[in-house]
């Protein structure tokens, strides 16, 4: 037994991608400045029988596959997401039944824009470390949504990442975690709204940046870190530029930073972006990095959180897992009007 | 198209999210679906969840579906042997069939299977894809 910490990580990305050339292709918008701009070459796009219910149960089923642990173990399961098939009826509870758990299990969906997956992180570790749980397992999973020809739609896009948290066989044991939250109007979508708004000037300096600063430097202050204790860094990733930007605003170097950048080749997986991230930095990871993650949820708040990599984490990078790093190699390539198929935006008798 | 019902479906869960099959526990046989009785007359069987990687046995590829199949076509369906020898026939996704052939390896993936309108239940279920991609 060691200090509470993660076990297993699982990520899930559909196979379905389509170029931000393509997409530019239909709105008039010039392909090469759209990739300058937002830093996107292309995004994954669920199947037509895809949702975040099953791109959850397929990353948490990865997860519970390197953990090599009996399901029924697991105390707690949390569903961060934007995107539920249903307004009303959880995901948690499909997650019970589809991965085997007991019905002796603490479960709920949490909303905060695409911070919520890594509040169950927080919830789960809670349970966890008071020993009210023997295990605690959250998982972010979004069919993220932007209007068509909108700036969103070049990056909202799919994929589901989770992670189990215990005592017991720690891959990355947590040294500390911070928060920094405040009511800031930067994006936000109304109850039966298909599209999300968001407040142009507002998304950047007040809200991710403002929110991701804060928590990272309240955590280095508060415990006393500095960024070169840190050998890789993770953010959120709503485009490719603002992580590299929160980075130079922190003082930290490109080359911790790169190893968990996504955004690039998926686009914004929102609840899974910056665990998707930190899943990559732990598929290659050594025994005695320590890696800074530093999620991001509209309206507006980050954690940020300490792990340092364990000797056991050689043992779950064999186990035969899709790395992500496989999965962004695994694509097939859809033009628009598939993309509008598969992201059901065709309107159908029903 | 008449959905199966939602009891018929929420009795069906482990079934349909786990493939839980049914094993006798006198002769050992298992059964996907479940059955309650075993050919070897025994009424004693347990369950058993399956594996959830096998091999392609044989497919064909559906132009003519049924009106909840209609927006999916063609539909690609095949019989997989799992890796503990039970076959089981599902729908298979993420495939081009063309590229498909016996022997392929195959895994379970989740996935949903119907729909019921706008506003009724989501149905998820089991299918199959190709490993490694196509
Ligand atoms: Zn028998």
């Amino acid at each position: 037994m060691s200090r509470v910490g993660v076990v297993s990580w699982g990520a899930y990305i559909p196979k379905y991608r389509i170029r931000t050339e393509e997409v530019a292709r239909i709105w008039g918008d010039d392909p090469l400045r759209i990739v300058d701009v937002y830093l996107v070459d292309e995004k994954s796009v669920e199947g037509l029988d895809e949702d975040a219910v099953t791109i959850a149960v397929e990353a948490a089923r990865r997860a519970i596959r390197r953990a090599g642990i009996d399901p029924r173990r697991i105390g707690a399961v949390y569903a961060g997401t934007e995107s539920k098939p249903y307004a009303v009826k959880p995901i948690s509870s499909i997650l019970v039944d589809a991965l085997g758990l007991s019905n002796n299990v603490f479960a709920v969906d949490m909303e905060f824009a695409c911070k919520a997956g890594s509040e169950g992180l927080v919830a789960a570790i809670g349970l966890v470390d008071s020993g009210r749980a023997e295990y605690g397992m959250t998982v972010g999973t979004d069919t993220s949504q932007g209007e068509p020809g909108e700036h969103l739609e070049y990056s909202a896009s799919s994929g589901g990442a989770a992670l189990i948290v215990g005592k017991d066989g720690v891959a990355a044991e947590l040294e500390a975690m911070y928060s920094f939250v405040s009511d800031t109007p930067d994006f936000w979508r109304r109850e039966g709204s298909p599209y999300p708004m968001h407040g142009e000037g507002f998304t950047g300096e007040p809200a991710y940046f403002r929110h991701i600063v804060g928590a990272a430097k309240g955590l280095m202050e508060k415990y006393g870190y500095k960024p070169s204790d840190f050998t890789y860094v993770v953010f959120h990733q709503p485009n490719g530029r603002f992580p590299v930007r929160a980075a130079s605003m922190l003082n930290i170097p490109m080359e911790k930073i790169k190893p968990g950048i996504v955004v690039t080749h998926i686009g914004n997986t929102y609840n899974a972006s910056a665990l998707m991230g930190f899943a990559r930095v732990l598929d290659t990871a050594k025994p005695g990095d320590k890696i800074l993650l530093v999620p991001f949820g509209s309206g507006a708040g980050s954690n940020a959180f300490v792990f340092t990599v364990t000797d056991l984490i050689a043992e779950r990078q064999k186990t035969g897992v899709p790395t992500v790093e496989e999965m962004l190699r695994d694509k097939i390539y859809v033009d628009y009007a598939q993309y509008l198929k598969m992201r059901k935006m065709i309107k159908l008798f029903e | 198209m008449r959905h199966e019902s939602v009891p018929i479906y929420w009795r069906n869960i482990p079934h349909y999210y786990r493939l839980v099959a049914r094993r006798c526990k006198r002769c050992g046989a298992v059964y996907f679906p479940p059955v309650a009785k075993c050919r070897c007359g025994s009424t004693e069987l347990e369950n058993v969840e399956l594996p959830r990687e096998g091999r392609l046995v044989e497919y064909t590829v559906l132009h003519q579906v049924g009106t909840d199949f209609l927006k999916q076509k063609p539909l690609i369906v095949g019989l997989v042997e799992l890796s503990n020898g039970v076959r089981v026939a599902g729908q298979i996704v993420d495939a081009q069939p063309d590229k498909l052939a016996p022997g392929a390896k195959m895994e379970v993936v989740f996935r949903r299977v119907i729909a019921d309108g706008k506003h009724g239940l989501v149905m998820y279920g089991y299918k199959f894809r190709p490993v490694g991609g196509i």
